[in-house]
C-alpha cells in the first residue's frame, strides 16, 4: 500500500499537558481523511505539525518518505486553508491565490503570464471568477473560504489541510460548500486532511474518520466502519447518539438486574459492562412480550423523527428510543423494548 | 431633547474654548511674537549660523532616532505579542519606562554611564570616543525618551492580527524575511506609520534629556528646543520665538500629515481595524 504522509507516534508537548501522546497514522494518496475530536483531542496540534507550524517532541512525520524535520517549509508543500482563512487582506484575491508562486525562489518562478494564467484557471475551479480584483475585506464567507482553497492549492501541493473549513460558515452555506468540497476533491485528486469537531461533517465528507480522545487516536476507518462498528466507548458515544446501559455480562447474556437484555455471543467479556445502544436500536414492543420495559416519560420531536423518553426499572437514565412512523405511545404508557443492536464494553 | 441639546452645546463649548484657550492660543501667539519686527527680522534670526546649526542637527538625530526605533520598536512590539515567554510582562513594563521616568533623569544617567567621571568615561576617553557633550549622547538620550511610541502602537495591533497571516505566508513557501516585508508590514504599517510620526515628533522636541547631556556647545551640540531657551534667556526674543515657530510648524506638519493619511486612506484603514 503506498502512503502519502505517515504519522509515526507524533507527541507533542505544551508544558506539562500532552496535546498528542503518540498517534500513528499512514494517510493514502488522494484519500479524504477527517481528523475528527472535541476540543482538546489533539486535532489541531496534529494537523500543525503536518503543516511544519510545529515541531514534534517524539516520534516523525513522514512525506513520501522523507522525514518532514528534514523539509523546509517550502519543500513540505503543504496546502494550509486555516480556521478564519487568513488572507492576506491588503491583496486582492487574485494577489493572495498568487503568493505561493511569487514567493518562490526566482530560479523555480513562473513568469507572469503563466502566474496569471494559473491564478485564473484557479479561480475557474473555485468558482470566483470575475472577484480577482475585490480584496478580502469585500467577500461573503463563502468566497473568502474558496479564495483561501484557491490560494492553497496554488502551490501544487503534496496534502491539503483544512482546519475547521467550515466552522465560520452559516448552516445554509456549509451545506452547501460540504457537497461542493466533495465534489471538487473527486476531481482533483488531492490528498487532504480536514479538521473537524463535527461527528455529522466527517461522516458525510470523508474517505476515512481518525477519531482522536485526549492525545491519542481512538479508531481510523471508513465512515460505515467507525459508525457500525466502534472501537471503543468514546467512539460509539462520540458518533451520534447512544443510550448507556449498566449491565452484567454472565453465560453469554448481559444482564439488568435479574433480565437478560442482550446476546453477547460474540464478547469474552464478563462481569460488569456497559451496552451502548443507539436510538434507533431500540425497538417498542407490547410489554409483556419483552425482556426490557419501562414507562413513557416523554415524546419529543427530533428533526425528521420523533423520540420518545422511556424510565426503565433498574437504570438511573432514561433511555432514548426513536419511532418510527407508527402511533406514538402516549405518556405514562407501559412498552416493551426490543435491542437489535448494540455495543459491548468493558465498564469504564 | 432640548436638555440633550443644550449639554451638547455647554459640552462642545467647554472644549472649544480650553482647546483655544491653552493650545491654539500659545501657537499662535508663538508666529504673532515672531514676526513682531517684521519678515525681514524673522529671516535674519533663522539665517543666524548657530540657529542653522541647531535646526541641523536636530533633523540629524530625528533621522538617526527614528530608523532605530522602527527596527528597536517591530522587534519589542513582534517579543510582545506574537511569543509567550517569562520575563513577558517586565518586558512590557520596560517599554513603558521612559515614559514614566523624567526625561532630566534619563540624561543624568547617560551623564553617569559615558561622561568623563562615569563608569565608562575613562575607557571611552582612551579610545577617542566622546558621547557625552556630543552627537551621541544627544541620539541615546533621544531614543531613551522617544522608544515607547512605535512600540506602544503596535503591540496591540499585532496582538489582535495573531499569527495565522505568517503562518499561511510561511505554510505557502515564503521566506521569513519575505513574510515580513510582504504580509507583516502591510499589515502593520498604518500603525508603525503612526507611530514614526508621533516618535518624530518628540524626537525633535525633545528638551529635559537632551539638555543634560549636550553641554549646550553653540553651534555645536544644541538642537532646536536648547537654542530656542538660549535665545530666550539672552532676552533676543524675535530669534527665539522664530526658531520656536519653525518647531512648531515641524508639529503642525506632522499632524497635517497623519491627518491627510488618514482622510485618504480612511477606507484601507478601516478594512485592516475590522478584521
Amino acid at each position: 500500500m503506498s502512503v502519502a504522509l505517515q504519522i509515526e507516534k507524533a507527541a507533542r508537548q505544551f508544558g506539562g499537558f500532552a496535546a498528542l501522546k503518540g498517534v500513528s497514522l499512514a494517510i493514502e494518496p488522494g484519500e479524504l481523511l477527517a481528523l475528527l475530536g472535541p476540543s482538546g483531542s489533539g486535532k489541531t496540534t496534529l494537523l500543525r505539525l503536518i503543516a511544519g507550524l510545529d515541531h514534534v517532541d517524539g516520534g516523525r512525520i513522514l512525506f513520501d518518505g522523507i522525514d518532514g524535520e528534514a523539509l523546509s517549509l517550502r519543500d513540505r508543500r503543504i496546502g494550509m486553508v486555516f480556521q478564519n482563512y487568513a488572507l492576506f487582506r491588503h491583496l486582492t484575491v487574485a494577489g493572495n491565490v498568487a503568493f505561493g508562486l511569487k514567493a518562490r525562489p526566482r530560479a523555480e518562478r513562473p513568469s507572469g503570464a503563466e502566474i496569471e494564467r494559473r491564478v485564473r484557471e484557479l479561480l475557474d475551479l473555485v468558482q470566483l471568477q470575475g472577484l480577482e480584483r475585490r480584496y478580502p475585506s469585500q467577500l461573503s464567507g463563502g468566497q473568502r473560504q474558496r479564495a483561501a482553497l484557491a490560494r492553497a492549492l496554488a502551490i501544487e501541493p503534496r496534502v491539503l489541510l483544512l482546519d475547521e473549513p467550515f466552522g465560520a460558515l452559516d448552516a445554509k452555506v456549509r451545506k452547501d460548500l460540504r457537497a461542493w468540497l466533495r465534489e471538487l476533491h473527486k476531481r482533483t485528486g488531492h490528498t487532504t486532511v480536514f479538521v473537524t469537531h463535527d461527528q455529522d461533517e466527517a461522516l458525510e465528507l470523508a474517505d476515512r474518520v481518525a477519531i482522536l480522545n485526549q492525545g491519542q487516536l481512538e479508531q481510523v476507518g471508513t465512515p460505515d466502519a467507525v459508525y457500525d462498528h466502534p472501537a471503543t466507548p468514546f467512539v460509539c458515544g462520540f458518533l451520534g447518539e447512544t443510550n448507556r446501559l449498566p449491565v452484567e455480562v454472565r453465560g453469554g447474556q448481559a444482564w439488568i438486574e435479574d433480565r437478560p437484555v442482550y446476546a453477547a455471543s460474540q464478547t469474552n467479556l464478563s462481569g460488569r459492562a456497559d451496552l451502548y445502544v443507539r436510538p434507533q436500536h431500540l425497538k417498542l414492543d407490547r410489554p409483556d412480550a419483552a425482556l426490557l420495559g419501562g414507562v413513557v416519560e416523554l415524546v419529543r420531536r427530533h428533526g425528521a423523527i420523533r423520540r420518545a423518553e422511556i424510565a426503565v426499572r433498574g437504570l438511573a437514565k432514561r433511555l432514548d428510543v426513536d419511532i418510527g412512523g407508527g402511533v406514538a405511545p402516549a405518556r405514562g404508557e407501559r412498552v416493551g423494548l426490543r435491542i437489535t443492536k448494540a455495543h459491548l464494553f468493558a465498564a469504564t | 431633547m432640548r436638555e440633550g441639546a443644550l449639554a451638547r452645546r455647554l459640552l462642545i463649548g467647554l472644549a472649544l474654548t480650553f482647546l483655544t484657550l491653552f493650545l491654539a492660543l500659545p501657537l499662535a501667539i508663538v508666529f504673532v511674537e515672531a514676526l513682531t519686527r517684521g519678515w525681514q527680522a524673522y529671516r535674519a534670526a533663522l539665517a543666524d549660523p548657530d540657529s542653522i546649526a541647531a535646526i541641523r542637527l536636530t533633523l540629524i538625530v530625528a533621522a538617526i532616532a527614528a530608523p532605530i526605533n522602527i527596527v528597536a520598536g517591530i522587534a519589542g512590539a513582534w517579543a510582545i505579542a506574537k511569543y509567550e515567554f517569562r520575563g513577558k510582562s517586565l518586558l512590557t513594563s520596560l517599554i513603558d519606562l521612559p515614559f514614566s521616568v523624567s526625561p532630566v533623569i534619563a540624561g543624568l544617567v547617560y551623564v553617569l554611564l559615558f561622561g568623563a567621571q562615569g563608569y565608562f568615561g575613562p575607557f571611552l576617553k582612551s579610545q577617542g570616543l566622546q558621547i557625552i557633550f556630543a552627537l551621541p549622547g544627544i541620539v541615546l538620550a533621544t531614543l531613551f525618551v522617544t522608544f515607547p511610541f512605535i512600540a506602544r502602537e503596535l503591540i496591540p495591533h499585532m496582538q489582535s492580527l495573531g499569527n495565522a497571516d505568517e503562518e499561511a505566508a510561511l505554510t505557502l513557501g515564503a521566506s521569513p524575511w519575505r513574510t515580513f516585508l510582504m504580509v507583516t508590514l502591510p499589515n502593520i504599517k498604518w500603525s508603525l506609520l503612526y507611530g514614526v510620526l508621533l516618535c518624530n515628533a518628540r524626537a525633535m522636541g525633545e528638551f529635559g534629556a537632551v539638555a543634560v547631556v549636550s553641554g549646550k556647545i553653540r553651534g555645536l551640540t544644541t538642537t532646536m528646543p536648547l537654542q530656542i531657551e538660549i535665545l530666550y534667556n539672552e532676552y533676543m526674543g524675535v530669534a527665539a520665538f522664530a526658531v520656536a515657530s519653525l518647531l512648531a510648524l515641524l508639529a503642525l506638519v506632522t499632524l497635517a500629515a497623519k491627518t491627510f493619511l488618514e482622510w485618504r486612506y480612511a477606507d484601507e484603514i478601516a478594512a485592516m481595524r475590522r478584521h
